[in-house]
């Protein structure tokens, strides 16, 4: 039987890879991926809950959740492509411009 | 006591006459500032002259109203307005002429008139003449207002008029750095003594306002202060001499006494009618004035009488030594101005008074000689240059000689009464030592004055310049003061020589002790008389021998006494002892310490400076943290997420 | 009639404010119509503002109220209203605006516009400060008015002018943040109110009062600028453009003592009586130190911004002597400042516009080529250092007078500033005016013209008016001065340490 413990497991691992991506790659494309895979992992967590106690909230932030991320990697794909234009590279270390 | 209600603002009319001159006359030397219109000269000449002459006739008329009135009569106008209206001050702006109001507005019209007359001569010609005479004008004006506000205030306003409009005319050759120097000069030594002067009104206001329940807050009024002098008991000692510090710096006493022998910088008519004959006597005329107050304070008048004394014995030693035509006649005026001082310190405002009118008559003259000497030797002033000028300008030679046995004290001319007066009142009302140094110091009067005389007028033409030929407009104001000079010290002759000394009685109302000549004095006044008249002429005869016969006798004092004579022909050292211990340390404290060290270092540079310099260093380590990497960032996120969670599981 | 007597203030906050967007439709390069039309609003305000003088009553509390609802879960108001005191300061700003932009008209040649807008705002909201009855509502204004004297130092100042105008700005900025927090913490503990006239009634704690009073005293001191507080006003000054200046030293000075005698005395009457001797002490240092280290300034600006610390510190002195005549010496001081030291600034604005120098040692002998401006100079100066029949003069001997009946020593030294006043701006006369003709194409050098004539003869009629019949100035400030001295009559003070003690005990 697969429990909603089951699911929250698989949630929080698949947060974990993301965070652990976000923090140790530094391909832009790759720390994109990511971000997407720790709001999937959260959308999972949202599902399952909503489905083990029944109420449709859940569900309903999954959709919001879904379309910011849908909004967000839009945006942020347009910033990558523009800063790769404009210095043939999108990793991390080489952009500190916002550098104190 | 005076019918219409026109009649009876007469009395401001005086002081208005000189401010119509100054406002029209300022308004032609502003329009035709830059290109002098061909007429403006003789508009100037008639606005400047005609206006002084007016005040100085209904001065006459004030006066004889005031003559013809039962004793004790004062001519009390009402207030023009009321100019400070607090709740715990009313001043109004009001005249009141009294028997020495009277006096000096006698002097101060009359003298003012004849000089602004001589002026239309000496400054012909002046780029400046029309503000010349817009200053002078002015000056009058203030004159008036101190000699006739009823109150401490009003006098206060004239006092310091006064002193602006010397200020101006010391530079009213301002292109010469040097005179606008010496105008500054005169007014911040004023300044100083103005300062004591204000110091003197709050201690009057403050001693009311701690002691009188009245209701009436018109305290300033000499007749309010007067009424209620039983109040000042325990402080007039200290507010007399305040007044007497603003009176040091007026009249040039020591140690305010600098300004004044600079002050000859301006053009020669100012000298004669500011710098001697009318606005330095505002020292002692508010001496007098407050006499009631000062006869209270048997210190304060001890103090004046020293100070008087020394001024006098100091000032006379420098004239002569000093070889400026004008620099002779301004140290000779700083020690008159001393002798009136000691006049008031020894009780007798009359003498003072009465010197004070002598001294404008032949002082003025004086001044006036030597400006027309300055004008036919084309600004020549040094009386080594001079000689000999007895036949080419006889009418100036003439009043000059006048003037110089009057201010000798030889009778009977002015100078005879009234300082023989003073002499003998310092005789029989201070200590002897008192009356031995006034005793010399006119014979040292007689010394330099002759001196003088004799190097201008006497011996050989020394110059090479043809001296000019001098208007009548010069001429007749001279010859009108040097009658005045010589006939002027019949208004009081003393009861010893079969006069009745009117100008004592008519000022007897000044002191409430009667200083009349007293019976048992006679003798003794008449031996005095003697002496001084002696001692008078046995220095003028040595002054006459020394430069005119044996002038190479003065040559080897000059080399015997060659420290003294440099100590004294130097002034004593007085400017450079002020200039070292006040001015130089004060602009150096100013600049390097108060401007450089404290604002621009501490104030700004450690303290403004300190705290911004400490909020750029702060924000430059926190902005480490800003590193611009995207881990570092994330691994913070993450930390504080795990933090966050932490202190919700564990709190 | 009615209507206009309910709604004057109203009017006159909101007027330039109103006329400053009808200039948005106006296009940047009419650079001509937008000073006229300016310095003709200007002038129609000054008007409008005469109707407070000549309806003014007297009744010794505050006229011309107006109160509406504003932030009604704060309970705050937007609460006007003038007394005999704010009346002659906003008359004295509606009077130098019109003066002040019909003299810029030759001197602003850049963004003419943003100009005109900006010294409008300023207008309306200085206006604002001295009518505000409602502490927030006067905060609004107090720190509207930074932004447009900011940017008239910073983008019309000199060349040093983001330094001035930055230091000018957190100076400021410093103080009155501190007074917010303090506005806020009365507001909890004056019984939730804003109100002036009702805090005035509130009575609070010695330690409250104490910690309060620090607050606003700062803002406030900061502001005149006392002592320690005033390096920000000589940059300020000197990178200002002309007409800044004038403002600056006209009347934004005129808030801190203004500050003082509204809200820092009467609402901490116990903290004022304690700290009143230091402060005292800081104002009497100003008078002497600003005057000797504006002695040895080399730049005319500057000395006469240091003159300024003088004679504000006289102005605080009389204030807080707490004796009536100083006070209203005081006060009325605080008008006499605003009108001989801003001829001041706008006179060597206009030597400034010809020889584009304001270093005094390439001055000299000025005189010679421009008399009328000399004439104008020297009488300035004489209104400047209390010379008697100018309206210096009446300030500076009620003031002294005043203050010798209470405190006799501070005004002894305070008083040595009427000789050291003498000794700078004599000095500077005679190094400027006097002498020989030295100043860089001297000959040339034009005399004031008809337009400069017209815009300082108003400041000169107003000098002798003042210094001869103040009687109209005057009569109008007794009653809000007593109102003050009951706010700090001594029964109050009597209690003080009985307040401690109940202090001491709560905690």
């Amino acid at each position: 039987m697969i429990t909603v413990q089951h699911f929250l497991a698989l949630s929080v691992i698949l947060f974990g890879l993301g965070v652990l991506g976000l923090v140790i790659r530094k391909n832009l494309l790759i720390i994109f991926m990511c971000i997407e895979l720790m709001l999937n992992a959260s959308n999972l967590a949202l599902v399952a809950m909503a489905r083990h106690f029944g109420k449709m909230d859940g569900h309903v932030i999954a959709f919001f959740v879904m379309a910011i991320a849908a909004s967000e990697a839009a945006l942020g794909l347009a910033i990558v492509v523009t800063l790769f234009r404009s210095r043939k590279t999108i990793r991390t270390s080489d952009w500190r411009i916002l550098r104190g | 006591m005076m019918e219409s209600t026109f009649l009876s603002y007469l009395p401001y009319c005086v002081a208005g006459f000189p401010l119509l001159g100054f406002v029209i006359n300022t308004l032609v030397a502003l329009l035709w500032a830059k290109n002098q219109k061909p007429g403006s000269e003789a508009l100037v000449k008639l606005v400047g002259c005609l206006f002084p002459i007016l005040a100085f006739i209904l001065s006459l008329i004030c006066f004889s109203i005031l003559r013809n009135s039962p004793e004790g009569m004062v001519i009390s106008p009402p207030a023009l307005f009321r100019w400070i209206d607090t709740a715990l001050l009313t001043v109004d702006f009001r005249f009141m002429i009294d028997p020495l109001t009277a006096t000096m507005m006698l002097v101060v019209t009359g003298v003012g008139s004849l000089i602004h007359i001589y002026a239309t001569g000496y400054m012909h010609g002046d780029q400046g003449f029309a503000r010349f005479y817009a200053y002078l004008n002015l000056f009058l004006f203030f004159m008036l207002l101190l000699i006739m506000g009823n109150n401490l205030l009003v006098l206060f306003v004239g006092w310091e008029g006064v002193g602006l409009c010397s200020y101006l005319l010391i530079g009213f050759w301002f292109t010469d750095e040097e005179k606008a120097k010496c105008g500054k000069k005169a007014f911040i030594v004023n300044r100083i003594g103005d300062f004591g002067f204000l110091l003197g009104i709050f201690l009057v206001m403050h001693t009311f306002l701690s002691q009188s329940q009245s209701s009436d807050l018109n305290f300033l009024d000499y007749s309010f202060i007067a009424q209620h002098k039983d109040l000042f008991l325990s402080e007039a000692t200290l507010i007399a001499l305040c007044f007497f510090a603003g009176a040091a710096g007026k009249s040039a006493q020591i140690p305010l006494y600098v300004w004044l022998p600079d002050a000859m910088a301006g053009p020669t008519p100012v000298s004669a009618l500011i710098h001697a004959a009318t606005m330095v006597t505002a020292g002692i005329f508010m001496i007098a004035r407050l006499y009631f107050l000062y006869e209270l304070a048997p210190v304060a008048l001890q103090v004046v009488a020293i100070i008087g004394l020394l001024t006098a014995l100091m000032a006379a030693s420098i004239a002569l030594t000093q070889t400026d035509i004008k620099k002779v006649l301004a140290y000779s005026t700083v020690s008159q101005l001393g002798y009136m001082f000691l006049a008031l310190g020894v009780g007798a405002p009359q003498a003072a008074i009465f010197h004070v009118v002598t001294h404008a008559f032949f002082k003025a003259c004086l001044f006036l000689c030597a400006g027309s000497v300055i004008y036919a030797l084309h600004h020549q002033q040094d009386i080594r240059h001079m000689g000999g000028l007895f036949k080419k300008i006889p009418v100036t030679s003439l009043a000059f000689l006048v003037s110089t046995i009057a201010i000798a004290g030889i009778p009977p001319l002015a100078g005879f009464f009234s300082k023989d007066e003073i002499l003998f009142h310092t005789f029989t009302h201070a200590p002897r030592i008192f009356y031995i140094v006034g005793f010399l110091v006119s014979g040292l009067t007689s010394f330099y004055m002759f001196r003088l005389f004799t190097l201008v007028f006497l011996g050989k033409y020394r110059g090479h310049l043809e001296p000019h030929y001098l208007p009548l407009a010069m001429d007749a104001p001279i010859a009108i003061l040097a009658v005045l000079a010589l006939v002027g010290g019949f208004i009081g002759v003393p009861e010893v020589l079969g006069g009745t000394n009117r100008i004592s009685h008519w000022l007897a109302f000044l002191s409430t002790e009667i200083h009349g000549e007293e019976v048992a004095h006679h003798g003794t006044e008449l031996i005095l008389m003697g002496i001084s008249s002696a001692w008078a002429l046995i220095t003028a005869f040595m002054a006459f021998s020394l430069y005119l016969k044996n002038p190479e006798w003065t040559k080897t004092l000059k080399e015997k006494c060659q420290q003294l004579y440099n100590l004294v022909s130097r002034k004593y050292y007085v400017d450079e002892i002020y200039d070292g211990i006040f001015v130089r340390p004060l602009v150096w404290l100013s600049h390097k310490f108060f401007w450089k060290g404290m604002d621009e270092a501490i104030i700004d540079g450690v303290m403004v400076h300190g705290f911004a310099d400490i909020s750029l260093v702060a924000s430059r380590i926190i902005s480490r943290f800003q590193s611009g990497f995207l881990g570092h960032y994330v691994v913070f996120f993450v930390l504080g997420l795990i933090g966050i969670m932490f202190y919700l599981a564990v709190g | 009639m009615e209507l206009i007597n309910n709604h004057i203030l109203t009017i006159l906050i909101a007027f330039p404010v109103v006329v400053s967007f009808v200039f948005l439709i106006i296009p940047r390069e009419e650079k001509k119509l937008l000073m006229y039309l300016a310095g003709l609003s200007a002038l129609v305000e000054f008007i409008f503002s005469l109707h407070l003088y000549f309806y003014f009553k007297n009744t010794g509390s505050f006229e011309f109220i107006e109160i509406k609802p504003w932030i009604l879960t704060w309970k705050i108001n937007y609460f006007v209203g003038v007394d005999g005191v704010s009346l002659f300061l906003v008359l004295l700003i509606t009077f130098l605006m019109p003066l002040v932009l019909w003299s810029a008209c030759s001197s602003i040649k850049v963004r003419v516009k943003e100009f005109v807008v900006s010294m409008l705002i300023l207008e309306s909201s200085m206006i604002g400060v001295f009518c505000a009855l409602d502490l927030f509502l006067f905060y609004v204004f107090w720190e509207v008015m930074l932004v447009p004297m900011y940017l008239l130092i910073g983008v019309w100042g000199g060349k040093n002018r983001i330094y001035a105008t930055i230091k000018f700005f957190l100076y400021t900025m410093a103080g009155s943040v501190l007074m917010l927090v303090a506005i806020l913490f009365l507001y909890y503990q004056g019984g939730n109110t804003f109100n002036l006239v009702e805090l005035y009634e509130h009575t609070l704690g010695f330690t409250a009062q104490l910690w309060l009073f620090l607050a606003f005293a700062l803002a406030f001191a900061i502001k005149v600028p006392l002592f320690p507080f005033h390096t920000w006003l000589p940059d300020a000054h000197v990178e200002a453009p002309t007409s800044g200046s004038v403002i600056l030293a006209g009347v934004l000075l005129k808030m801190g003592t203004y500050g003082f005698f509204r809200f820092a005395m009467p609402l901490f009457p116990e903290a004022f009586d304690l700290l009143k001797p230091y402060l005292v002490i800081l104002a009497v240092i100003g008078i002497v130190y600003g005057a000797l280290v504006a002695m040895v300034q080399t730049d005319m600006k500057k000395l006469i911004a240091y003159s300024s610390v003088s004679h504000l510190g006289l102005v605080m002195l009389g204030l807080f002597s707490l004796n009536p005549t100083g006070m209203q010496g005081a006060l009325y001081q605080m008008l006499n400042h605003g009108i001989s030291t801003g001829v001041l600034f706008l006179l060597v604005g206009v030597l400034y516009d010809r020889t584009h120098s304001r270093e005094i040692s390439l001055y000299g002998g000025i005189a010679k080529a421009m008399p009328i401006y000399a004439t104008f100079f020297l009488l300035a100066t004489m209104a400047s250092i209390g010379l008697p029949l100018t309206n210096g003069f009446v300030g500076e001997f009620l003031t002294l007078a005043g203050s010798f009946q209470t405190i006799q020593i501070p005004t002894i030294i305070g008083a040595t500033g009427i000789v050291l006043s003498a000794v700078y701006m004599l000095w500077l006369v005679e190094r400027v005016f006097f002498g020989k003709l030295k100043t860089p194409g001297g000959q040339t050098l034009l005399d004031i013209t008809r337009q400069e004539f017209l815009i300082l003869l108003p400041f000169i009629i107003l000098i002798f008016w003042m210094g001869i019949y103040p009687k109209p100035f005057l009569s109008k400030m007794n009653r809000p001065i007593e109102n003050l001295l009951i706010q700090l009559a001594p029964e109050q003070t009597e209690e003080g340490p009985v307040q401690i003690h109940e202090e001491i005990h709560m905690r």
